[in-house]
């Protein structure tokens, strides 16, 4: 039986393999960055499906927007051209495509095998803001707490790596060897 | 109803989407971008398990894993800022000394 749920899951599922697909085979890296918020954005619609609505909204807010502005902003920053291509490993190629070949078969079986086939239904689990907050500020204050000196720590650490050394230039550094 | 062994499975797929475009890309900011590619098939799996399991928990570790990934993204960025600005190209075929 095809139900809305199931038809919405295709829907959303084939929009984020057709932009993680896109992804890898585009050269330019700003067509690659489009197609990673069309990937987020169709993650964001499997959330909903599965109920997790505040998941769902921070995928959107935090991934699609945040990180994924700031990726965009980096790639016009530096001007990012289109990829040039160099003469890849050839032993990679031997046993790298076989071997992917054969684990991803192995994990698809066992994944189709032997885990539980009930259905996953819509909105089963109140993933609503109202259930998750407390959640987050009772059993998991002190990771969220060190979440913050996480984020505060990665604040400092991007702005002394982005920052202009302030003593010798890169071409100066050059003439010297 | 849709069984949770078809999401694991398109978790499962963007996740070696992800590991394909870290391992053929050249340009630094794509490899970058398959790192996040990633991180977002485990989140599937991660809301997937959630929701099968009726365990809140899986939620909530996603949201963790949005926050360093975010962190991840600034610090990354900034590293990309720094090598481009010491060797003036993207590609990671070029980046090959530790010192210039």
């Amino acid at each position: 039986m095809i139900s809305v749920h199931l038809i919405l899951f295709l829907m959303f599922g084939a929009i984020a393999l057709a932009g993680a697909i896109n992804l890898l085979a585009q050269t330019h890296p700003i067509n690659s960055a489009l197609s990673l918020i069309a990937v987020m954005a169709a993650l964001a619609g499997e959330y909903l499906l599965l109920g997790a609505e505040f998941v769902a909204a921070v995928q959107v807010i935090v991934y699609a927007g945040a990180v994924m502005v700031l990726f965009v902003f980096v790639i016009m920053l530096l001007n990012a051209g289109v990829e040039e291509h160099t003469q890849g490993s050839r032993v990679a190629i031997l046993f790298g495509v076989p071997g992917t070949l054969l684990g991803s078969i192995l994990i698809g079986w066992v994944v189709l095998r032997h885990s539980g086939t009930e259905a996953v239904a819509a909105g089963a689990l109140p993933g609503a803001p109202t259930t998750i907050g407390p959640m987050l500020f009772h059993e998991f204050l002190l990771p969220f707490e060190i979440t913050s000196i996480l984020i505060l720590i990665a604040i400092m650490g991007a702005v002394v790596l982005a920052s202009k050394p302030p003593t010798a230039p890169p071409a100066a550094l050059r003439k010297v060897n | 109803m849709v069984p949770l062994s078809y999401y694991l499975v398109l978790s499962g797929i963007l996740f070696a989407c992800g590991v394909t475009g870290f391992l053929i890309k050249r340009n630094i900011i794509t490899i970058f971008m398959s790192i996040e590619l990633m991180l977002n098939g485990v989140n599937l799996s991660f809301v997937a398990f959630a929701a099968h399991w009726h365990a809140l928990a899986g939620q909530i570790f996603v949201f963790f894993v949005m926050v360093v990934a975010a962190a991840e993204a600034a610090v990354g960025l900034a590293i990309i800022i720094a090598v481009y600005r010491t060797r003036e190209t993207l590609n990671v075929d070029r980046v090959n000394l530790l010192k210039l």
